[in-house]
Formats: C-alpha cells, structure tokens, sequence
C-alpha cells in the first residue's frame, strides 16, 4: 500500500468535505436484545461465559453489530451525504468496495429488553491510496449506538472503495515468427496457401530445401518450385524438456522429416504423444493455424 | 574443395602465453575488463609487456573490439587484427589468424583473447525466439517457429540420428564422455565440477534437458575471459616458457553447411566440416592419431566428442563411446566445457599448452603432442601444439 504522494487530488479534497456529515440518521435495531439472539451467537462462537445466561444476563459486547444490522436490504437507511459520497467514488472509476477493518467500544453491558437506536457519521477519508487491489480511499463511519438518551457503544467501520488494478493485458503467446525474407517469401507464401513448395534446379532438376538463389549440387541461380506431396517419415527428433519457451508445453516433440520427395524440414510431429514419436515414423503433412498470422506446415503421425 | 597438400604454415609460431581469469557464475565486472585482465596475464605469463603486442585477434562474437582492449591494456600501435565467425568454432581459428600473421611477418606478437559474461548476462542456452532476416537469420528461422530454439536442441537431432544407426543408448553412448570431463575437472580448482566427479549412474538419473542430452551432457555457462599469446619460434626461444609449437592450424566447412541446424545432408552422424579441419591437421602435421598423446576435443556438448574421435580417425565410426570408456586417450583433461567452464574453447587451447609445459592438473606424463578442436556443429577449427622438438 502506498500514498500517491505529491498528486493533485481534486477528488479527494472534494471528498474530505462529507467528513462529519452523516451516513445513517435516526437507524432504530430491527430487534430489541433478546434471549435467543444471545444464545445463538454464543453457541455458534461455543462462548460458555455465565454472564450470557440465566437472569441478569447481559449480551456479548461484541454482538454490539448485530443489534444494528439492518437485514437483508442493508442500503435503505444510508443518509443522502453517504449516497452522494459513494456516487462521487463510482463516478471516479472506483466501483469496488471492500471491507477492511472495524474497531468498537463498549460503554456499558446490553440486556435484553434495551432497544437501541443508532446515528452513523463519515468520520474520515483517506488520501488516495494504492494497494494491491487497486487506488482508492479509505472512507471510515463511526456508528454511535444508543439505548434511549446513553450512548452504550460505538462501532467504527473502515472500507476501501477502489478502481480495481488493471491487469495488465497479457498478450496471447506466440510462437516464434518463421524468418521471412525475400530469399525464402515464395515458400511461406506457399504454406500461406496449404502448399508445401520445394525449389527445383533449373539445370541439374535437383530439388533442394531450405530455399537459397542457387543450387548446392551445380551452382545454377534458377529454379522454379514443385509441390510436396506430404508424405514423409521422420529421418531424427527432439524431445525438448528444458526450457519451457512462450506458446509451447514442454515436453513436446521437433522432427526431422525427410519428404518422399528426398529433402528434409524441421517441423512438429503432431497427433502422437510425444514419447510415442520413432525415426521412421510415416508422416503426412497437414497445415495448422497457430494465431491470426501463423500458418505452419506440420506433420501428423501415421500410426499402424 | 578444401586444401589438398600440406600447408606451410606449420613449426613457424608458437603460443608461448596463456592467462585467464576466474571462470564464475557472476564476475562483477564488464566483458570488457575480462578482457584486459585475460590479455595482461597472458602477456605476464609470456614474459612480455603490451608494448610488445602490434596484433589482436578475437571472435566475431566478442564484445570487446580489438582497439578497445588496445587502448585498456596500454598497447601502442596494431598491424593485424582480425576476427574470426560462427562462435566457438572461431577458438582454434584464432591462434591460426595469429600464427598466420606472425609467420607472414604482418605481425610480430599477436594476442588471442574471447571473454563473456554469458552465464550472468545472456546465455546462449536460454535459447533464440527471434532472428533479423539476413541470410543468416534466415537459415536458424526454419527451426524457430517449431520450438526448436536451444543450443541443446540443435545437436540433440543429430545425437538422435546417431544412437539410432548405431543401436546406441543415451546412457552408454554420452554417459562416458561425460563422467570422464568431470572426473578430470574434480581435480582441477578452477573448474565448476572440481572436487565433485560423477558416475554413470549420475549422469543416467540427470534430468533430460533435450532428449537424448541430459542435463550432465551440457557444458558449464560461465563468465570469464582466455588470452592466448603467439609470436614465432624464433622469439619464442628467448621467452621464459617452453613454446607450445603450432605444428598445424586448419579451419573447415563442410558441404551444406549450417551454424548449427545442419541438418539437410547426408547421415546426421558426422561432423564433416571437422574432417575438413581433421584432414589438413594430419597432412600439415605429420601425425596420425596413435601419435596424439592428449585430445582436448570441444565439448559444449558430449555427443559431438564421440563424432570428433570418429572424424579425427581415433576409432570407426559408431566406436568412439567404447573408445571414451575405455580410456584409451587422455581427453579434456582440464575438465573440458561439461566441467571446467564453457569458455568458447579458449580454455581448451589453454589446456593443450600447459600439457605440453608439463603443468595440467591431470599431467599426461612427458605429453608433446596435443590435438586441440573449437565449435562442432559450426564451421570449425582445429590445432595441433608439439613441444619443442
Ligand atoms: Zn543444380
């Protein structure tokens, strides 16, 4: 948690203007103490305390909140100061609320029979504060409590009403991008289409891969291109463990497959666990799409 | 087609400084300042001052220019630096720029130096999610979009290719290379795995990283820096240590070469652009394998040793695990990258010429011919150091 020191918070001077004004006027407990309400709560809590039982009970100090609860519609007694000061919160992107602590102290023992009354008070807002859930402000109410005209207890209740941390957006992982350039576009422009293509030599008719402007068996600069037929076996494979890499789940299995047509790529070998792979696996190729720009050629085990 | 006939380039330099600092999960200081540090040690160690230095030479790699570790270690004017690609395939390659110049006479003392902080900043096992599209670039994008992004992944394919046609499992095909490098790093103080060796059995129960490489196949990330000083022999005889002599340097490609994603050509089992460098080390040198008395063989990765010893003609193809088992040559005997550190090979040369000094902490007894590889899976190199004769 810190303060946003040294900022100009126009909010929050607006906000420390509600501190003293009232957040619930004239509440009245829905119940007066009573018996029953005592005897749940220290069965629940196994409080054995005689003090809580028999005649001249008194109640536990700390159901000093439960006498004041206002049910299962809990907005309906906030006075107007309090509605406007959340307003103003909401308004400023601070849409969540949590609570973060409450401090109470008991003037004198609760019995059955007392029937309570309560006023509550913005006692305090915080200076714009930055914690792990978001920035925001502390906003503290200070309930006093009564039975007829004696203050029995107060109870100071804290929140942060903040705009949640914005995580930020993790991009989606991505495998690697091929290395594109303008010796090798016509291939990726190929798998671009489904087509796996491999140069062939002018001269010597010699079919090569990777793409290169020349031919490694007689030195000719020309050739055109031959579609693969996608059949293929794996001539060598990894299984790569460590390290793990962004858009791939170690272990997965890398091959080395050598086409029908007698040259090799590095490609993954899909659809076969990857200690399942063999060299001499037979392969077919299929294109999948990795992300809105990925093609990829890949090859899909032909088990028996 | 690469080099045919012996090179000439043979018996005229000699690496007659080595420094380093510490190797660490965390230096505290700029790549740059290792740098310096590796270099003024290595010059101390050779018994000359950075006055003395007129070249430098790195990797492409490295983030500290030539000019800038010039200007820190107080070095005056240069005449030759270079810089040499494809990451720690430039290790040997490095020595071999400066014998080059020094025996042309373009440069007279020549310092090799590579120095990261790749275990606290970023390490190269982390992995590849993105690539500019140059050629190079383009070449790692086909594995990219598939997961296939780590150093580890890379050579796992092809040590799966190789357990297959050899009928091999992980465990008795990588569990010998491994266990060896950390048996020799436990006696080794600078190494991460000193005083910690492992058994097979350890390495069998280590957690797959990259199936088929366990996590004790994996080399130790560390900050750190390696120098490496080169003059010619000549000078070489007025210097305090005995000189480690450049009987052969070589780099090598192989046909459909790729930085590490070869993966387009022939059987998946070999290391071709290492015969390249294996082939010229062998002609230039004079020397056959069963001369070869210690094997420092780049070790990012375990599989790849077995594929150097079959490349190298150590044994035949599909019998380098047994070889490694069998102890049948002293290899990585600092510890190699699995258990010293993983220095860009640098380490590794370094090693070569205190075997031949007479000062390893695994001291191969009388040891005078030292074969010594960079960066497998990359355009490569290779060296081999003799004592003087
Ligand atoms: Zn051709």
């Amino acid at each position: 948690m810190g303060d946003d020191d040294g900022l100009d918070d126009d909010l929050h001077a607006r906000l420390k203007g509600y501190e003293g004004r009232p957040s619930t006027v004239a509440g009245a407990g829905r119940d007066p103490v009573n018996a029953p309400m005592i005897r749940h709560w220290c069965e629940v809590l196994g409080d054995t305390n005689p003090a809580y039982t028999g005649p001249g009970a008194t109640a536990p100090p700390t159901m000093l909140q439960a006498w004041i609860m206002a049910g299962l519609s809990p907005h309906t007694g906030r006075a107007r100061p309090y509605e406007e000061l959340l307003a103003l919160l909401d308004e400023a992107g601070c849409t969540s609320i949590v609570a973060t602590d409450c401090e109470q102290e008991y003037l004198r023992p609760l019995r059955p029979g007392d029937e309570v009354t309560y006023d509550s008070v913005i006692e305090s807002v915080s200076p714009r504060k930055t914690t792990k859930l978001g920035t925001g402000y502390f906003v503290t109410t200070r309930t006093d409590v009564r039975v007829g005209p004696d203050l029995v207890g107060t109870h100071r209740f804290r929140v942060l009403k903040y705009a949640p941390a914005r995580r930020p957006a993790k991009p989606p992982e991505r495998r690697p991008r091929p290395v594109v350039n303008r010796d090798n576009a016509g291939f990726w422009e190929g798998v671009r289409d489904h087509r796996l293509l491999l140069q062939r030599c002018a001269d010597c008719a010699g079919l090569r891969f990777p793409w290169l402007p020349g031919c490694a068996d007689c030195g000719c600069p020309d050739w055109d291109t031959v579609d693969a037929c996608g059949e293929g076996t794996v001539f060598s494979y990894v299984v790569l463990h460590h390290p793990p890499f962004p858009a791939f789940e170690p272990p997965y299995a890398i091959g080395l497959v050598e086409l029908a047509e007698g040259v090799r790529m590095v490609s993954n070998v899909v659809g076969v666990p990857y200690d399942k792979v063999r060299i001499g696996m037979p392969v077919r190729l299929e294109f999948r799409r990795y992300d809105d720009e990925l093609v990829l050629p890949v090859f899909k085990g032909v088990t028996a | 087609m690469s080099a045919r006939t012996r090179d000439s380039l043979g018996g005229r330099a000699a690496v007659v400084g080595i420094g380093a600092t510490e190797f660490s999960k965390d230096s505290g200081r700029s790549e740059l300042r290792l740098a310096a540090e590796a270099v003024r040690a290595a010059l101390d160690d050779a018994g000359l001052t950075p006055a003395d230095v007129d070249g430098l030479v790195t990797f492409t790699m490295d983030t500290s220019p030539e000019i800038t570790v010039a200007q820190a270690c107080g070095m005056g004017e240069l005449s030759f630096f270079s810089r040499v690609h494809y990451g720690g395939g430039a290790a040997c390659a490095t020595v071999q720029q400066a014998a080059l110049a020094v025996a042309t006479g373009v440069a007279e003392v020549v310092v090799c130096y590579r120095a990261f902080n790749e275990r606290s900043g970023r390490r190269f096992g982390s992995g590849v999610r993105h690539r500019e599209p140059s050629a190079e670039g383009a070449a790692l994008g086909w594995t990219l979009p598939f997961g296939l992004l780590t150093p580890a992944s890379w050579v796992a394919m092809a040590a799966q290719r190789y357990l297959y046609t050899y009928g091999l499992t992980p465990e008795e095909a990588f569990g010998p290379v491994a266990v060896t490098a950390r048996r020799h790093a436990a006696a080794n103080p600078a190494a991460y795995f000193h005083g910690r060796p492992i058994t097979l059995a350890d390495h069998a129960a280590s957690r797959w990283i990259a199936e088929p490489l366990r996590l004790l196949d994996c080399c130790q990330e560390t900050d750190g820096g390696q120098a490496l000083v080169v003059t010619s022999v000549e000078r070489a005889r007025d210097l305090p240590r005995p000189p480690a002599v450049i009987a052969a340097a070589a780099q090598g490609a192989g046909r459909a070469q790729e930085q590490m994603t070869s993966f387009y050509r022939d059987d998946l089992t070999g290391l071709p652009e290492m015969g390249v460098v294996a082939r010229q080390l062998w002609r230039t040198s004079g020397l056959a394998p069963a001369d070869i008395e210690v094997g420092i063989l780049y070790d990012h990765f375990s599989p790849f040793v077995l594929m150097q010893l079959e490349e190298f003609g150590f044994c035949a193809p599909g019998e380098a695990a047994g070889f490694v088992a069998a102890d049948r040559l002293p290899l990585n005997t600092h510890g190699g990258q699995l258990g010293e550190a993983y220095l860009h090979g640098m380490n590794g040369v370094a090693e070569a010429v205190r075997q031949l000094r007479g000062t390893s902490v695994n001291q191969v007894p009388g040891a005078s011919r030292v074969l010594v590889t960079a960066g497998t899976g990359v355009p490569t190199s290779g060296l081999v150091l003799t004592a003087q004769g």
